[in-house]
């Protein structure tokens, strides 16, 4: 096993089961993420708080693993609902070709060079209840989901139509067409599963940058809403606590670091390993 | 290239079109009807004040009809009034444009400055230890949440240190040049820092393939010392593909520069369009939006002229379905 996949999954099956077994753990340890504890507040790490306690008394450790699965969801959800929309669009511009490709790459172009957080910041002020959708907590975290993903996907419609492009031009899908395929049936037979590494790659890098954007927008208060923790918003409170308890601000900041590096570094070392000229 | 120039930037304008339309529905659907706000501050107004100032506003049409009247009086200059300033638009807006102009300057050049010649020592030392750490670092910069890395420049120096201002400001009283330049140290090698990880990738990337050309073997055959090969012939080259990805990248500078002044309390675009739409002040927010488009997509532009401008290869009747 090479360095750079012992690196990445060192860091990212820690992060997962924590988010997988986050209630077990809470049970086990016997107070959950939410539990306040007022006479316990800035408390410094110990052996019943490892990382110590918020400004609320609650332990950071546990909120950690919490947040650890509001953001990988999160991150996770987002990137596959971007690589779906990417991969659409890909696949019929690189096929289509002519005028509908010009149009969808512009579009991609308009939507790659916009300034992306002022229009996510529009985006999550927006009020679900004029448009007529429920306007719920638990709705929050789907609401972040499909707006992350409106950004993610022109990077992953780039790849996939430069893949599609050069698929079409290959011997396989002539024949396909001089048989008499239809094109849907071309594209979704023979492109599209010879198109499956750059997808998964563009996939993988796609999960880092959604779960930044999560971060930034909740930390700016317009993300996930407390008390539902994610690594974001833990941070959010850390800009009032830094002169009390300054160690605050570090740990949520480090587990996004250490996630999405390890994530971006997963994404290069399965972009080698499924390059057939390598 | 008059006619590539004059394409592009139709293009640019029916991208800005698009986005003030898109972003003047989107508007429509926050909540908070500004009427309403009003309404809430004032015990003493009536139905029919509330009825008469929505009339007053013309908040009482249709959307698209609002917004054709919106972009008649932008087409003649007019960008209305912000709500929370009482000020017109422009008059509210020049001081905080520049404040975000001068901030995203200084992180520019500071990060080409670190980044360009990290990249360039990367690739004439690849696979060596300091290939390895100018990756790293790269590497880092690519994945750290640019608020966080404030956070932590602040409790380093401001906090621990106590070195330098945790604000953007200067303190009341201290206002002087120095004053101002150090408020200004932590938010500019905050945003820097990570943009400079980015530059230094694409220029280890670009200088690795100049330096595998045929005409570095005859720079450095005909005698040319191995530091003239890098900072003269493979830089020059390198250069072509850096600068349009650090053009393009401006809208990425732009967001960066938003956090950052949340993080540093320093009053430019960020805070002004955060504190529009929190307070629903929609003329603002849709003013202070288009002009960040705006910036971006004449940032794109000058990308594209430069780009073809610098190299010869590149034809100008680009069209849609032919680029790989």
């Amino acid at each position: 096993m090479r360095l750079r996949t012992l690196v990445a999954s060192a860091i990212l099956l820690p992060a997962l089961c924590a988010a997988l077994f986050a209630p077990l753990l809470a049970t086990l340890v016997g107070y959950d993420a939410g539990a306040v504890d007022l006479m316990q507040r800035y408390a410094p790490p110990s052996l019943a708080h490892p990382l110590g306690t918020d400004e609320l008394g609650r332990d950071v450790a546990m909120r950690l693993a919490f947040g650890a699965r509001v953001s990988l969801t999160v991150g996770i959800a987002a990137a596959l609902a971007a690589a779906s929309i990417g991969t659409a669009v890909g696949l019929v511009s690189g096929y289509a070709g002519g005028r509908v490709d010009a149009v969808l790459m512009r579009m991609t172009d308009a939507v790659l060079s916009l300034p992306v957080l002022p229009v996510l910041i529009v985006l999550a002020a927006v009020d679900p209840a004029k448009l007529g959708l429920p306007d719920a907590d638990a709705a929050g975290l789907w609401r972040i989901v499909a707006i992350v993903a409106a950004f993610g996907w022109p990077k992953v419609a780039r790849l996939v139509r430069a893949a599609t492009l050069a698929l079409r031009a290959r011997d396989f899908v002539r024949a396909a067409e001089a048989l008499g395929a239809s094109p849907a049936r071309i594209v979704l037979a023979h492109i599209l599963p010879n198109c499956a590494a750059p997808i998964l790659v563009a996939t993988a890098l796609a999960v880092g940058g959604t779960i930044l954007f999560e971060s930034v927008l909740s930390f700016l208060g317009l993300g996930i809403q407390p008390p539902l923790p994610s690594w974001g918003n833990m941070l959010t409170g850390a800009q009032e606590t830094i002169w009390q308890a300054p160690w605050l601000a570090l740990w949520p900041g480090l587990a996004i670091l250490l996630t999405v590096a390890a994530i971006n570094l997963a994404a290069d070392d399965l972009q080698e390993r499924l390059d057939p000229r390598r | 290239m008059i006619r590539h120039a004059g394409a592009r930037a139709l293009q640019g304008l029916l991208v800005l079109f698009a986005a003030s339309f898109a972003i003047y529905m989107l508007l429509g659907l926050m909540p908070g009807d500004p009427i309403d706000l009003m309404a809430s501050g004032n015990p003493n107004i009536t139905p029919e004040d509330v009825q008469r100032l929505r009339e007053l506003h013309g908040l009482d049409r249709p959307l698209a009809a609002r917004y054709a009247d919106w972009l008649f009086a932008l087409l003649q200059g007019d960008l209305g009034y912000s709500r929370i300033f009482s000020k017109p638009i422009l008059a509210t807006v020049g001081p905080y444009l520049a404040n975000t102009a001068w901030l995203m300057l200084a992180s520019f050049v500071l990060a080409l400055a670190i980044g360009l010649p990290l990249g360039l020592l990367a690739a004439s030392r690849r696979g060596g230890w300091l290939d390895a750490a100018i990756n790293g670092f790269a590497f880092v910069s690519a994945a750290v949440p640019t608020f966080w890395l404030g956070l932590l420049l602040i409790v380093l120096f401001a906090v621990v240190l106590g070195w330098l201002p945790a604000s953007a400001l200067p303190p009341p009283g201290a206002d002087g040049f120095w004053a101002r330049a150090q408020a200004l140290i932590l938010p500019v090698a905050t945003l820097a820092l990570v943009e400079a990880g980015e530059y230094a990738r694409h220029m280890r990337a670009a200088a690795s393939e100049a330096l595998a050309q045929d005409w570095i073997r005859t720079a450095r055959a005909k005698g040319a010392s191995p530091s003239r090969v890098l900072w003269g012939h493979v830089l020059r080259n390198a250069l072509i593909p850096v600068a349009t990805v650090a053009a393009l990248g401006f809208g990425g500078l732009f967001s960066g520069a938003l956090v950052t002044e949340t993080i540093f309390a320093y009053p430019g675009m960020g805070k002004l369009i955060y504190d529009a739409i929190l307070a629903s002040d929609f003329n603002l927010a849709l003013a202070c939006l288009l002009m960040a488009a705006l910036l971006v997509i004449m940032a794109n532009f000058a990308a594209d002229l430069v780009y073809a401008a610098l190299d010869p290869r590149i034809g100008f009747s680009r069209g849609g379905g032919d680029e790989p």
